[in-house]
């Protein structure tokens, strides 16, 4: 190294620089890109809402959505109200619930704003589903999920997905083997009360014919992912009770 | 090799085997453990780090002359976090379900020491191209040794390469389970990837004796 970078205004200059060249460049890059990431996020959350009612092209063992230059159209034809439900029961129509920033909700949640719980109907095969979508905490980051409901709180479908769970393991939230245990599952026990569903290492039941017991079986090596998508089930569907009970008066 | 001379091929063979960057050099370890569970992930990282690694050894040795030394370190960490990110981010824009996939491991390369290493070790002091040469061929041997991992981890693991049932279905009990046999969970865990690792350090050094350290 020469003389004339060893001293400390060249490096100061040429830390400023850096950052200037390398913070105007990731800059350009984010915001060129934005529309676009946003748009590829729309679908996502489209698809997912889809999934969990049954509207996919899966085959045997891999889950697939519905393709992304009609999943817009789908949406429209599928989803037939998307509601936003206050204070437990009050249901208000709002065609844009399906931008509810559900992290956002929980922060606001946290300072004591009321939390806007958004609810997706959708009509299929003369069959309403009620799909929520709910978000929690797994090993290493977050996990979220679409849950498909019948108004008995019976689970039609489910979509799980995840941040950062590592592969192979907590990753497997994800895969057709875990999410199909969770259709037919009750939420709510013998006696009516909401209940969850527990993931449970010791059930006795891989095959996960037992739908009443609020139980499917774990995924090996992923205790504490399984642990979090319990509670979040838990706590979080929790919360749509009230409006259910509405619907069966 | 009509396109490289012998020096430069050297460059890209020799971190494959003789001075491979896992097995020789030690370099890159926590992330051989962290994404090895599944063959499709090895994969994916190897890609990623060829990109990150080929194209931020030819930034460093592009800049090399005026980097202060003093700052070298940061300059590099800066590189590489630019690279990442924009990779990131074009993944997200263009290519939404691979970038999903990815998610936690684009995070993760800039972590990876092997690129730090070479960043310091060979790019400060060579040219652009053989710094090319020198990350790529790093970053390949650093595949190698995670696909390998990968590999076995996922078939003794799981029963599974890239997702297929290889081996039969462990519920329904077809394939090779019908004759009794058990995925072994314990290959998924992270103990396993150091195990496997140095079987391959023990498989390599007993065939190639010179790689033996004295102590």
């Amino acid at each position: 190294m020469s003389n004339k970078t060893d001293s400390n205004v060249y490096t100061v200059l040429f830390a400023i620089g850096m950052v200037v060249v390398v913070g105007a460049l990731l800059a350009f890059v984010a915001s060129s890109l934005r529309p676009k990431i946003d748009e590829n996020k729309r679908i996502e959350k489209q698809q997912n809402i889809l999934y969990a009612m049954g509207v996919n092209e899966n085959d045997e063992s891999s889950a697939v959505f519905v393709a992304d230059n009609v999943v817009g159209e789908e949406f429209k034809k599928y989803i037939t109200k998307q509601l936003v439900i206050t204070e437990g029961t009050n249901a208000v129509e709002d065609e844009q619930a399906y931008l509810i920033d559900i992290k956002k909700e929980q922060s606001n949640a946290k300072e004591g704003i009321e939390r806007r719980l958004p609810l997706f109907v959708g009509e299929k095969d003369g069959n309403t589903f009620y799909v929520a979508p709910i978000r929690g905490k797994g090993l290493w980051d977050a996990v979220w999920a679409y849950v498909a409901m019948d108004n008995n709180m019976v689970v039609q479908g489910a979509y799980f997905d995840h941040k950062g769970e590592t592969a192979g393991l907590g990753a497997n939230i994800k895969e057709r083997f875990f999410m199909d245990d969770f259709i037919g599952e009750h939420l709510k026990d013998a006696s009516g009360n909401f209940a969850g569903i527990a993931i449970s290492k010791s059930n006795g039941d891989p095959l996960n014919e037992e739908k009443t017991d609020n139980e499917v079986d774990a995924i090996a090596g992923a205790t504490i992912t399984g642990d979090g998508v319990a509670a979040m089930i838990k706590s979080e569907l929790k919360l749509y009770v009230p409006y259910f009970k509405t619907l069966n008066n | 090799m009509g396109l490289l001379s012998k020096k430069d091929a050297k460059l890209i063979l020799d971190p494959l085997a003789d001075d491979n960057p896992i097995t020789i050099q030690v370099l890159g370890i926590c992330s051989a453990l962290a994404i090895t569970a599944q063959l499709k992930a090895s994969i994916v990282m190897t890609i990623s780090v060829i990109f990150v690694l080929g194209l931020g050894n030819v930034v460093i040795s592009l800049i090399r002359n005026i980097i202060p030394s003093k700052i070298r370190i940061i300059v590099q960490l800066t590189v590489v976090a630019a690279l990442v990110i924009i990779v990131d981010q074009v993944l997200k824009a263009f290519s939404y379900q691979l970038s999903k996939e990815l998610g936690a491991f684009i995070g993760l390369i800039i972590t990876n020491c092997i690129i730090m290493g070479r960043f310091e070790a060979f790019a400060l002091g060579n040219g652009p191209w053989k710094s090319f040469l020198d990350g790529v061929g790093n970053a390949l041997g650093y595949g190698i040794i995670l696909i390998i991992v990968g590999f076995f981890r996922e078939l003794l693991g799981s029963g599974t390469l890239l997702g297929f049932k290889v081996l039969g279905d462990p519920i329904a009990k077809t394939g090779l389970y019908a004759t009794g046999y058990e995925n072994n969970g314990f290959m998924l865990l992270a103990p396993m990837a150091l195990i496997v690792v140095g079987i391959i350090i023990w498989v390599q050094r007993s065939r190639n004796k010179a790689l033996i350290e004295d102590h």
